[in-house]
C-alpha cells in the first residue's frame, strides 16, 4: 500500500472507530430516514404511482446525507485537530479522502436499511436505480466532504453547509431519479459517472486551500 | 532557521500582531513575552505555518513533517485514547516504530497507564502533557511551543524544563510564556510584543 493510501486508510478507519464509540451520526441518520419514509408513506395520496415515491426517495436520501455531513467534521473542530492535521506532513487531500470514504461508509449504511423499506412501503429498486444510488453516493460523499469542511470553518456553519451543498446536490437527483424511472437510465448513470469524476478532482484538488489560510 | 521581516498579521481591520522583525538561527531559543493580545499566539501560528503574514517577509526553514506545534488547544480527539491519538500522529509523521515512541513518551510524561483512556476523560493537565508528548513525537528540529506550562503542575513542569534543557542547543524552540523567569537561562534571544 502506497503511504497516500495508508494515510486516507487510518484517517477513515479512526472515523469509523469515532463513530463507533460516540454513536454520534449513523443512528440519527437511521432514525431520520426511516421516519421520513414513513412520513412520505402517509402523507403520498393513495394511486400517486411510483414516479412521485421515487423522487420522494431521493429526497430522504439527499437529507438523510445532510444530516451525516453536518456531523462529518465535528471530531476535527473539537480540540482544533484540523490544524495538527494540516500541520502533519502527509498530503492535504488524503484529510478529504478519508473523510469522504467514513461519509461513504455511514450513508451507504443508512441505505442498506432505508431501500428495503422504501421497497415495503412503496415499490421495488431495479439494478439501474440501485447503481444511480452507488453513483450518486460517491458524488455526495465527495462534494459534502469538501462543502462540509468549508462550512466546519465558519461561525453561521448550520446554514452554509445546506446553502453550500443543495445546489451542488441538484444533479445528483436528476440523475438519481431519471436513472430510477427513465426508460434509459444508462445515460443517467453516465451522466452521474461523469459528475462523480469531475466533482471528485475538484474537490481533492481543491481541499487544500479550503483548509489552509 | 527563521527570518521575519516586519511581519504583520490582520483579520479584517483588526491588527492581531503589530510588525515584528527577528532572526533565529538553528539550535537557538527564542523567548516571545508579553500581554494577552500582544499577538504571541498569533506569531506563533504564523511560524507554524497555520496562518500567512498580512505584510512582511516571513522564512520559515523547516519543513513540515521537521515542525513541532503546541497551541492553545491539544489538537487531539477526544474520543481517541491517548495511544491512539498519538499512534494516528505517528502515522502521519511516518515514524519509525511510533507505537515504541508512543509509549516512550506516555511513561516519560507519567501518562502510561492512563494509555488506553479516552482523550475526553482527562484533565487539562493530563490533556496538556498528551499534547506535549504529541509534539514531541515526531523529533522535530523546530519546536513552536505556545503557553507550554499552562494547566501543568509542579511535577509536569519541572518534567518540560527538563526536557527543554535536553533539547537547548540540539533543536530550534520558540516559545512563548507568561513566566519567563522559568525559561530565561534557555533562551538565547527574547522577542517582547507590546
Amino acid at each position: 500500500m502506497t503511504a497516500y493510501a495508508a494515510d486516507v486508510a487510518a484517517l477513515a478507519r479512526k472515523d469509523l472507530r469515532l463513530e463507533l464509540r460516540a454513536r454520534d451520526t449513523l443512528p440519527a441518520m437511521l432514525l431520520f430516514v426511516l421516519s421520513t419514509l414513513v412520513v412520505f408513506h402517509f402523507a403520498l395520496p393513495r394511486g400517486s404511482g411510483g414516479a412521485a415515491a421515487y423522487g420522494l426517495l431521493w429526497v430522504a436520501l439527499v437529507f438523510t446525507a445532510l444530516l451525516g455531513l453536518a456531523r462529518a467534521w465535528v471530531p476535527e473542530r473539537e480540540g482544533g485537530v484540523l490544524d495538527g492535521l494540516v500541520l502533519a506532513p502527509c498530503d492535504r487531500s488524503a484529510i478529504w479522502l478519508g473523510k469522504a470514504c467514513a461519509t461513504l461508509a455511514f450513508l451507504v449504511a443508512a441505505e442498506a436499511v432505508a431501500l428495503p423499506a422504501f421497497a415495503l412501503f412503496f415499490a421495488p429498486l431495479d439494478l439501474t436505480a440501485l447503481a444511480g444510488v452507488g453513483l450518486a453516493d460517491l458524488g455526495i460523499c465527495a462534494v459534502g466532504s469538501l462543502v462540509s469542511a468549508m462550512a466546519a470553518a465558519s461561525r453561521t456553519r448550520e446554514l452554509i453547509l445546506p446553502l453550500l451543498f443543495l445546489p451542488l446536490a441538484i444533479p445528483l437527483v436528476v440523475g438519481g431519479v431519471g436513472a430510477s424511472i427513465a426508460a434509459e437510465g444508462g445515460r443517467y448513470l453516465l451522466f452521474l459517472a461523469l459528475y462523480d469524476g469531475v466533482f471528485s478532482i475538484l474537490s481533492w484538488a481543491s481541499f487544500e486551500y479550503v483548509v489552509t489560510e | 532557521m527563521i527570518t521575519a521581516r516586519e511581519v504583520e498579521k490582520r483579520y479584517g481591520t483588526t491588527r492581531a500582531l503589530r510588525a515584528v522583525s527577528f532572526e533565529l538561527a538553528t539550535g537557538g531559543c527564542l523567548l516571545v513575552t508579553g500581554p494577552n493580545g500582544s499577538g504571541k499566539t498569533t506569531l506563533l501560528r504564523l511560524l507554524a505555518g497555520l496562518a500567512t503574514p498580512t505584510r512582511g517577509r516571513l522564512e520559515v526553514r523547516a519543513e513540515r513533517s521537521r515542525l513541532g506545534y503546541l497551541g492553545h488547544e491539544p489538537l487531539l480527539y477526544r474520543d481517541l485514547t491517548a495511544l491512539e491519538n498519538l499512534e494516528l500522529y505517528g502515522r502521519l509523521y511516518r515514524v519509525p516504530e511510533r507505537r515504541e515512541r508512543a509509549g516512550m513518551l506516555l511513561e516519560r510524561f507519567g501518562l502510561w497507564e492512563a494509555r488506553n483512556a479516552r482523550v475526553g476523560s482527562f484533565s487539562r493537565g493530563m490533556t496538556q502533557r498528551l499534547a506535549l508528548c504529541r509534539t514531541l513525537l515526531h523529533e522535530p528540529d523546530l519546536l513552536v511551543l505556545d503557553e507550554p506550562f499552562s494547566a501543568l503542575d509542579d511535577a509536569a513542569a519541572s518534567l518540560l524544563d527538563g526536557e527543554l534543557a535536553t533539547l537547548a542547543g540540539r533543536r530550534t524552540v520558540v516559545l512563548s510564556t507568561h513566566d519567563p523567569g522559568r525559561v530565561l537561562a534557555l533562551a538565547t534571544a527574547r522577542l517582547a510584543l507590546a
